[in-house]
């Protein structure tokens, strides 16, 4: 019998994990694929290492800082600074078809941005900060409410307040079109007035970091465990049972499967399917040079070819549209990664995708790569002649690993802030907690086990 | 144990949960919070590390009294007396 069983060994269930190991729970992760990470994970392919999800942790503040989630987050896991070795980003950019703003760790290089393109929103950016720094003294609420109306609150220029949106939706936007305040809060801060740092090994770092020190702690972290079902009696979650039929009990579960996938565990109920939700495909691209060298030195660039930005369900397999072009090379590391490499990411249609058939779905997957590069090279120098080896994955891609539904990587378009569910003993925390980012999700791994499972 | 003693027990704990902290210069009569920016969450750390080192159990309307490192040794040393 377990104290906790944590389904997922993502960033939130390895984060609540080391929290219960540290304070002596027999605590049991399992984790359905392979290798640990969830949303957040990492493969080999002909001999080269690939991130999924992280682009950028956010919410850098420099070794030294006392404040914020970062170091808040590290006490908790009980990390050191360094263990991390965070470099931070050179600097990013939003690029609109008639408007550019870059953006970097320095919140000044924004505001002045602002002040340069956009005179007249001066001060309305300046309330707009400062309406944060209350958000973040007086505390909770507003998770109901729109991030649009706020911004507009303070902005007038709609193509300013589109242009300020676009991050914060592609690094965290689990509904369309909007955010809910609180969300957009977190977010604004955690992007424009922290910023955004790597460490040079990447996601994998993080991770192992955090699976060395569950385990270290006596946590015990099983892959390939798929949980078929939690069995429930009596208002109560008794036990889980894997797809290879063992039983596991535990006194408490904690699931980062995501809240509709919880819920499907449980047995049969109208919260097993999650509606709505917002996918993405990520073209990986290989290059023979550094980025910089082909005069490509921006960190991250947001791009969108209209003044309206739409952050919705394409109707199609793809929204060429607009995108995220991040690049790994360009942080400040001590010393350069080993290639050159482009990530791009794009809006996805699950649906779509999803009913392809083999080969049809192979086919896409290489003309959406060349649609996605193509769209890209408008608002960045084109590295397509740099291009040596090419990866695609689609919102297919993430179900079939994560076993989220709908490629859903920010989660269900509705979140669950306590954590509870229907049931006293069973909870959940990760993305559909309302925490999204690798920090956000982090935290959100902390904070339930926190309140509900330290006892 | 004696106070020096609960002394370096805090120290050790404090150690844990701020590892980037240099703690030789800490001020006793300072309050955690304005020194290290300590949160309610690592008040609860420290809590927790006490009960699991020293089996000692604290109500939450004690908590006020690990302010500081004077008031938590002042308040540790008749509970770890025997430790």
């Amino acid at each position: 019998m377990y104290d906790t069983i944590i389904i997922g060994a993502g960033m939130s269930g390895l984060a609540a994990g080391i929290r219960l190991a540290h304070f002596n729970q027999r605590v049991c992760i399992l984790e359905r694929h392979s290798v640990i990470g969830g949303l957040n994970s990492f493969y080999r392919q002909g001999g080269r290492e690939y991130d999924v999800g992280l682009h950028a942790v956010t919410n850098y503040t420099p070794k030294g800082s006392r404040r914020g989630p970062l170091t808040r987050l590290l006490r908790q896991l009980r990390i050191r600074w360094d263990e991390l070795a965070l470099a931070p980003q050179v600097g990013s950019e939003i690029a609109f078809r008639d408007a550019r703003l870059r953006f970097s760790n320095d919140p000044e290089l924004l505001a002045s941005e602002i002040a340069q393109s956009f005179p007249s929103q001066k001060d309305g950016f300046c309330s707009l900060v400062a309406s944060i720094a209350d958000y973040d003294r007086l505390g909770t609420g507003g998770f109901a409410t729109s991030a649009r109306a706020e911004v507009a609150r303070h902005i007038s220029d709609p193509l300013l307040v589109e242009m300020l949106l676009c991050p914060l939706f592609f690094y965290g936007g689990a509904r369309e079109h909007d955010m809910d305040l609180a969300q957009f809060f977190i977010m604004f801060r955690a992007i424009y007035l922290e910023g955004l740092a790597r460490p040079l090994a990447g996601v994998r770092l993080i991770l192992r970091k955090l699976a060395d020190r569950f385990k270290s702690m006596g946590g015990e972290l099983r892959l390939r465990a798929c949980v078929d079902r939690i069995v429930v009696k009596d208002a109560t979650a008794e036990k889980v049972v894997l797809e290879d039929g063992t039983e596991l009990a535990a006194r408490r579960i904690l699931s980062s499967a995501g809240w509709h996938e919880t819920m499907e565990l449980c047995g049969p109920s109208h919260e097993a399917r999650m509606i709505g939700g917002l996918s993405f495909v990520e073209g990986i691209c290989v290059l023979d040079a550094e980025p910089r060298r082909l005069g490509h030195d921006r960190t991250i660039v947001f791009f969108n070819d209209s003044d309206r930005f739409e952050y919705r369900n394409p109707d199609g397999l793809v929204d060429l549209r607009s995108g995220v072009v991040c690049s790994p090379n360009n942080f400040v590391y001590d010393e350069p990664l080993a290639e050159g490499m482009i990530r791009l990411t794009a809006l996805a249609n699950y649906d779509r995708w999803a009913s392809l058939d083999e080969s049809d779905y192979r086919l896409a997957k290489l003309r959406c790569y060349d649609q996605v590069v193509a769209s890209a090279v408008r608002f960045v120098p084109d590295f397509r002649s740099a291009v040596i080896a090419t990866d695609l994955f689609t919102p297919k891609t993430i179900t079939r690993y994560t076993g989220r539904q709908r490629g859903a990587i920010y989660g269900s378009p509705t979140k669950r802030h306590d954590g509870r569910t229907h049931l006293d003993n069973l909870f959940i925390c990760g993305a559909d907690q309302g925490l999204v980012g690798i920090i956000g999700t982090l935290i959100s791994g902390i904070a339930i086990a926190n309140q509900y499972l330290l006892e | 144990m004696t106070a020096n003693e609960i002394r370096e027990a805090v120290l050790s704990i404090l150690s844990d949960i701020a590892p980037d902290e240099d703690l030789s210069q800490l001020k006793d009569d300072v309050a955690f919070r304005d020194q290290l920016e300590l949160d309610s969450m690592d008040f609860l750390d420290i809590v927790m590390e006490l009960r699991k080192r020293y089996r000692i159990q604290i109500p939450e309307e004690d908590y006020p009294a690990l302010a500081s490192m004077t008031s938590t040794v002042e308040f540790l040393e008749p509970l770890l007396k025997d430790a």
